[in-house]
Parts: C-alpha cells; structure tokens; sequence
C-alpha cells in the first residue's frame, strides 16, 4: 500500500534561531506586532510502500533518525495520511 | 607519509588544499574520489571546504553516506590524522566523528573573512607546532558555521582539552565581537577524544602562502607533519 508522510522537522527549542527572529521583525514591520515569536523549520512530503500503517510509521522514523533530521539539533515529527 | 584530500561533488577547496600539501609542503597527496572507500595506502585525510551535495538537507548530511567516509572512519580508527575544513567539519560533524553540529550564522551572513584564531591546545597533532594561545590569522568563508553543541558536550570539550581554536582578536582576545558567527564559547575548531580528528570552519590551505596574505596556517600541516613522522619513528 501506499502512504503519504508529512514530515515537519524543527530545531529543537534551546537552539537560537535567526531566521525566524528576522522573519518575526519583518511581520512587526508589516504592523503584525502581536506575533511574539517565529520558528522555522523543514517540511518533507514522502510517498512510499508499506504493508501496514505500523511499517510505514517504523520506516519514517528511522529515516528521521537517520537522515532526514539531526538530533543533536532537530525534534522531528510527521503525519501519516493512509492509502488514497 | 601519504595524504588523501577527499573530494565530494561540489567540493570545492580540494586544489588548494593538494596544492599547498604538494607544491608548498613537498608532501605526496592524492585527490580522493569520495566513491572510494579504501583509504587503507594513506596517513592522513583531508575533508576540503565546499558545498558536498549542494548542501541539500543540512550541511554535510548526505556526504556523510558516501562510500568514501567509511575509509575515513577506518583511518581515524587506527590513529591516522583527519582534518576537516569547513565543509569538512560539517560532514565529520554529521558523521559522528566529532560530537555538535553547525548552525546558520547567527547574522545570516555568509561571512568571507580573515579571522584571528587563539590555539587553546598544543596537545595535538594539529598543533604540535603552535606556541600556547599563539594567534593565528586564517580566513573564513561560510553562512553555517555556528558551532553548537548541548552543555554536557561543552563541558567535556573543555575539561578534556579539547578546543583547538577559538575565534579571537588580532591581540589574542576572545571577544563577542571577534567571533563572526555566533558559535558557542566561541569555538573555531575542536578534536575527537582520541585526538586525531580536527575539525574547524577557517580555511588553513588560504592562509599557508606569503602571496596569499598569510602563512599562519603551515602552523597545521607542520604540525601534522611533525606528528606523522614522530608516529613512523
């Protein structure tokens, strides 16, 4: 069967980040000053084969793990859409 | 002694490096394709500053699986000396050869700089050379080289002697305004536990030529040099 994965990778919470504070000065410039704070991140769609949604949620995992974010800086997470 | 300057694609420092190995250093070096595993004939790897992969995903994340870092592994197993530049730190970062990761500058600029770097250590074969705190100028060219790494990582860098380099002033200082790129403590360059992999974002192949403005960084390849033939003795 095939899943889509939609995979949302952030830095991890301790970890300063520029340019979302820039991309929030530029909303506060816009007059969005009511933003208090922007965090950007990576999203990846991955289609793939699988027996079930339990095998598809291992396999992204480790691939999270593995690849697709780092964990000395990254959280990850991702949302698994069944067959179409 | 043999040296093997990796080179990934988009690599793009190799010939600066091979050149001031060969040509300054009358050292025999060959350029690595990174499809090659079998660094078995070599002493020493260089990982050369660039852009490996279009610094797809994150800096070094892909490199990282190329056939070639198996060989580099192994070589630094068995004590050979790897130096990563810039790119290279990245990618030895990623592989978990050395512990922390690079960020994007904190200013969000890709900084092409001469930088000051103040050696923290003598106690290394990339530094054998240098006297203790000896300033050395060395240029940077990156937009992601913010050292970061968790407290208890830091701490153990330090109480194990292990930053090589700080970013500093030209008088030696360590100061927030001569670090320029927001890494933590300041951190320019930093070694594995056993010692025998440096990995720094400034570019010592630029500074190892009188006509290239400098020569503080044949401090790091005689050091290595000197370090290699102490091993052969």
């Amino acid at each position: 069967m095939t899943y889509l994965a939609r995979v949302y990778i952030t830095l991890r919470p301790d970890i300063n980040d520029p340019q979302g504070l820039t991309v929030r000065d530029g909303l506060h410039s816009l007059g969005f000053g009511h933003v208090a704070s922007v965090r950007a991140g990576k999203y990846l769609e991955l289609t793939l084969a699988a027996d079930s949604e339990t095998q598809a949620s291992e396999q992204v995992t480790q691939m999270c793990r593995r690849l697709l974010a780092n964990p000395v800086i990254e959280d990850f997470r991702f949302d698994l859409l069944p067959p179409a | 002694m043999k040296w093997a300057v990796i080179v990934f694609p988009g690599t793009w420092s190799e010939h600066d490096c091979h050149h001031v190995l060969t040509a300054r250093l009358e050292q025999r070096a060959d350029l690595v394709w990174h499809k090659d595993a079998d660094l078995s004939g070599y002493d020493a790897a260089v990982l050369p500053g660039g852009f490996s992969y279009g610094d797809y995903l994150r800096t070094g994340a892909i490199a990282r699986f190329s056939p070639v870092m198996e060989g580099v592994a192994r070589l630094a197993e068995r004590g050979g000396l790897v130096i990563g530049i810039c790119n290279g730190f990245q990618i030895l970062c990623e592989a978990g050869l050395l512990p922390g990761a690079l960020l994007r500058n904190d200013n969000l600029q890709f900084r092409c700089i001469d930088t000051y770097l103040r050696t923290e250590t003598c106690n290394s074969p990339f530094t054998n050379q240098a006297t203790s705190g000896q300033v050395l100028m060395t240029p940077i060219s990156h937009g992601e080289g913010r050292f970061y790494a968790d407290a208890a990582t830091l701490a153990r860098l330090n109480a194990e002697d292990r930053v090589a380099f700080r970013y500093c002033t030209p008088d030696g200082r360590v100061t927030p305004e001569a670090n320029p790129n927001g890494s933590l403590e300041h951190i320019a360059g930093i070694l594995s536990e056993r010692r025998n992999v440096l990995g720094m974002m400034p570019h010592p192949e630029r500074a190892s030529e009188a006509l290239m403005g400098g020569e503080d960084g044949l401090v790091i390849w005689r050091s290595m040099i000197n370090a290699m033939q102490a091993a052969r003795v």
